[in-house]
């Protein structure tokens, strides 16, 4: 171009029409800069990202700017597990933006972790321009085509004029309802061509759902309420997804009602740890009261939880003698696979608010002599104490490590992720959660690998909490590569590995199930976890002896950057409490007593 | 009664709500889905069908309102009266789905399919083809000297039993479109 020659008319406008014309540039923009103002304008400030060809229009413009925040991760899934430990810590969506082909290809696990999890991302893709699609171009790939069954919703956006609009939509989409995971796909052409922006307008939404619960369900769980002798509520993620007014409403009611409450691994803290009607978390590896409760139980109420396999056991001898009350947003989750007595649809905080305000107008009425008769009954439960365990003086039990962890963090302002496996279940029995967003954790997809990238997310959230990865070395070496961006941002995520030199997890199904034959579950050729913490200029930290554990972790806690600690732990250690598969609630195996044999032919076909 | 337990223009009467919802039963049930007519919606439709293990006996598509973008898609299905309950639960939350019917439970309906067969023969069973096409009411819509083409209209157990007929007598080639449905009265 020569350097006289005119940009765009722009420059050599008439200064009569100039004011309608600057509104309609303000209006006007090419489709890269729609999809950073549109980010701007839904409250955006933290984008995990990785460039690309096909997206190079889109990080263009986020050069040109300071509003949001780019975090710059070494791998996809790293970028989209960080969202969901971003959202899941702070309520807000979580925005991904990742190129075309293997950058789409990357998220997809992160997309179904999070469909399974209901958490709201948010995540955009380049593709290959309009012309090219369905030619096999240049890291092309059916995006929209690969992605539809692991999203809520999905869009390949042809039009620069629709582009700002989807993204609004994307964003409604993702968060209202049941949240879930969303993607936008928007081929090259479509961010460099000019298009009209519109704002934002989420009430000219089709997509609507019902949050207010029947009132004529609601008055009959009210009822049971009243008359139930041995009641529990049985509480999911769906309370942490409502909101912090779900949590308050529902420690309103537990206290009121003196009813017992558990939890599943995804509704862990809810209801406080420390609070006096806490049975701790149920399910295949939940607590001996807590399951037991659930067995024994005449009323379940069920508030946004699943039933999901980890919880129920053997489904014909789930708690066969109770009514069971599901509330959940999603009507697919009733009757999908235990029936409900008591279905009622809609937010779970709407729903707490109308039970408790029915209940009180009813009088605050509970059969208080049963129900604290049931009480006594659970106090036997307790009394079995299913999480005790013997500290030896060599080597540090994983238990161990945790319960020191607990006591030296709990007055923290604390924010836990896990990966997936035995430190995973170990972690939500042995650490107490007090709030909800508290707990990061891969519940229905189980992806090894989530937890470090979701404690960058977490810290870029809350950058001045205290975030801490308890992990195993296996899953933590899945997405070791994000120590770079945790090094790079300045993110003090402490990474806690309890360290087997196994798949813990899966030596511990071998041997239960597979005549300890254990086919390549152990951990060789691991690297020297300070060494390579100190490669990536991170701190490492090597304990193997308990009585060093306490002075390691404040190390640990008093160390301003990333840490890497390798807790050696004892390597044979198994998890219990345990149902075993295809077993009932009230056939738990509490430790290393006979447990050969104890899982059939067919249960040894569930996963 | 919450919405859940009872469709859209069924009753409180309607027998269908008496039944156990976790029978063993498997039932024959029509589904009406009308959905925003946009690229990839048939595949979230079928992929829903096929990612959770459903069933599809027929499906039918095509767009019914051209300016409200609205497409319906007839789908007949079969399952117990837990896996029909999923299946529309499962539709409901397909974001591009507008509206689910059960036209199977939601009052009466008609049920409407066209097929076309392609019979060849000649002699006795050329003439007895013509005969039996004309007591089902199917017409002819092409003919050689050694074939017919017959279109016939009309619910899919008619249908079927018109193959039945027409397949000692020289069928060769069938094509149906599937379950169109609506419901009756207004």
């Amino acid at each position: 171009m020569l350097p006289c020659a005119p940009m765009n008319g722009g420059f050599f406008m008439h200064n009569s029409n100039r004011k309608s014309e600057h509104a309609d540039m303000k209006r006007q923009m090419t489709g890269a800069k729609m999809v950073v103002q549109a980010l701007i304008d839904q409250g955006v400030d933290t984008v995990f990202g990785y460039p690309g060809g096909a997206v190079l229009p889109i990080y263009d413009e986020i050069f040109q700017q300071n509003s949001i925040k780019h975090i710059l991760v070494r791998h996809e899934q790293g970028a989209v597990h960080a969202a969901e430990g971003y959202a899941r810590a702070t309520g807000k969506p979580g925005v991904c933006l990742v190129t075309s082909g293997p950058g789409a290809t990357n998220a997809v696990t992160g997309l179904t972790d999070a469909l399974m999890d209901s958490i709201p991302i948010i995540v955009l893709t380049g593709q290959v321009p309009t012309f090219m699609i369905g030619s096999d171009a240049f890291q092309e790939a059916d995006t929209v085509g690969i992605t539809r069954p692991c999203t809520k919703h999905n869009w390949l956006v042809k039009e620069t004029d629709k582009l700002a609009n989807t993204i609004h939509e994307a964003f409604h989409v993702s968060t209202a309802g049941r949240p879930g995971p969303v993607l936008v796909d928007i081929p090259k052409d479509v961010q460099f061509a000019t298009g009209e922006y519109q704002t934002a307008n989420p009430s000219n939404s089709r997509y609507q759902p019902k949050v207010k619960g029947d009132m004529e369900e609601i008055l009959e769980l009210v009822v049971a309420i009243e008359t139930a002798k041995r009641p529990i509520f049985y509480t999911g993620g769906g309370v942490v997804n409502s909101g912090p007014a779900a949590s308050q409403l529902l420690r309103e009611l537990v206290k009121n009602t003196n009813f017992p409450i558990t939890s599943t691994l995804m509704g862990l803290g809810a209801y406080p740890a420390s609070g006096e009607n806490w049975l701790g978390m149920l399910g295949m590896h939940g607590l001996y009261e807590a399951n037991m409760a659930m067995h024994d139980c005449d009323l379940m109420i069920n508030v946004g939880a699943r039933f999901d396999d980890r919880i129920t056991g053997r489904l014909d001898a789930f708690s066969p003698n109770s009514k069971k009350a599901h509330i959940d947003i999603d009507p697919s989750s009733i009757n999908k696979v235990i029936k409900a007595d008591i279905p009622i649809v809609g937010d779970v905080s709407h729903i707490l608010e109308d039970i408790l305000k029915i209940w009180k107008s009813r009088g605050r009425k509970t059969n208080s002599t049963a129900v604290s008769k049931w009480w006594s009954k659970i106090e036997e439960w307790r009394n079995v104490d299913c999480l005790k365990f013997t500290q030896s003086k060599k080597t540090i039990k994983p238990q161990y490590a945790l319960t020191r962890l607990e006591a030296l963090t709990k007055d923290h302002d604390r924010y836990i992720c896990t990966e997936v496996g035995q430190h995973q279940m170990w972690a939500a029995q042995y650490l107490g959660f007090e709030d909800p967003n508290r707990w990061m954790t891969s519940g229905g997809l189980g992806t090894m690998g989530y937890g470090f990238p979701a404690s960058i997310g977490v810290q870029m959230g809350h950058p001045n909490a205290l975030v801490i990865n308890v992990a195993g070395e296996a899953s933590w070496l899945m997405n070791m590569q994000e120590l770079g961006t945790a090094m790079q941002f300045n993110l003090p995520v402490k990474q806690f590995i309890l360290n087997n030199e196994r798949l813990g997890m899966v030596r511990q199904w071998q041997e239960l199930l597979h005549g300890e034959r254990y086919s390549h579950s152990w951990s060789e050729s691991l690297p020297d976890f300070v060494k390579l913490a100190e490669a990536f200029g991170a701190k490492g930290i090597l304990c193997s002896d308990p009585n060093d554990l306490d002075d390691a972790i404040m190390e640990m806690l008093n160390h301003d950057g990333p840490v890497l600690f390798d807790c050696l732990v004892e390597k044979h250690e198994n998890c219990f409490p345990m149902i075993p598969s295809g077993k009932a609630h009230n056939e738990m195996l509490l430790g290393e007593i006979d447990t050969q044999g104890v899982i059939d032919a067919k249960g040894s076909v569930l996963v | 009664m919450s919405a859940l337990k009872l469709k859209k223009g069924s009753t409180s009467h309607s027998a269908y709500n008496l039944r156990p919802t976790f029978s063993d039963t498997v039932e024959k049930h029509t589904l009406a889905v009308l959905v925003e007519n946009e690229p990839g919606v048939l595949a979230r439709v079928i992929g829903l069908f096929a990612g959770r293990g459903y069933n599809i006996e027929s499906l039918t598509v095509a767009e019914v309102d051209h300016q409200g973008h609205l497409s319906r898609i007839t789908i007949v299905t079969k399952g117990t009266p837990q896996v029909i309950e999923q299946i529309k639960a499962q539709l409901g939350r397909i974001v591009s789905a507008h509206e689910v019917h059960d036209l199977t439970v939601e009052g009466p309906s008609v049920e409407r399919e066209l097929a076309m067969f392609k019979v060849s023969g000649q002699g006795e069973k050329r003439v007895e083809a013509l005969r039996l096409a004309d007591i089902f009411r199917a017409n002819v819509v092409d003919s050689t000297l050694e074939s017919f083409v017959f279109e016939i209209t009309g619910a899919p157990e008619k249908i079927d039993a018109f193959a039945d007929l027409m397949r000692p007598l020289g069928l060769n080639e069938v094509a149906r479109t599937g379950v169109a449905a609506l419901s009756r009265g207004d």
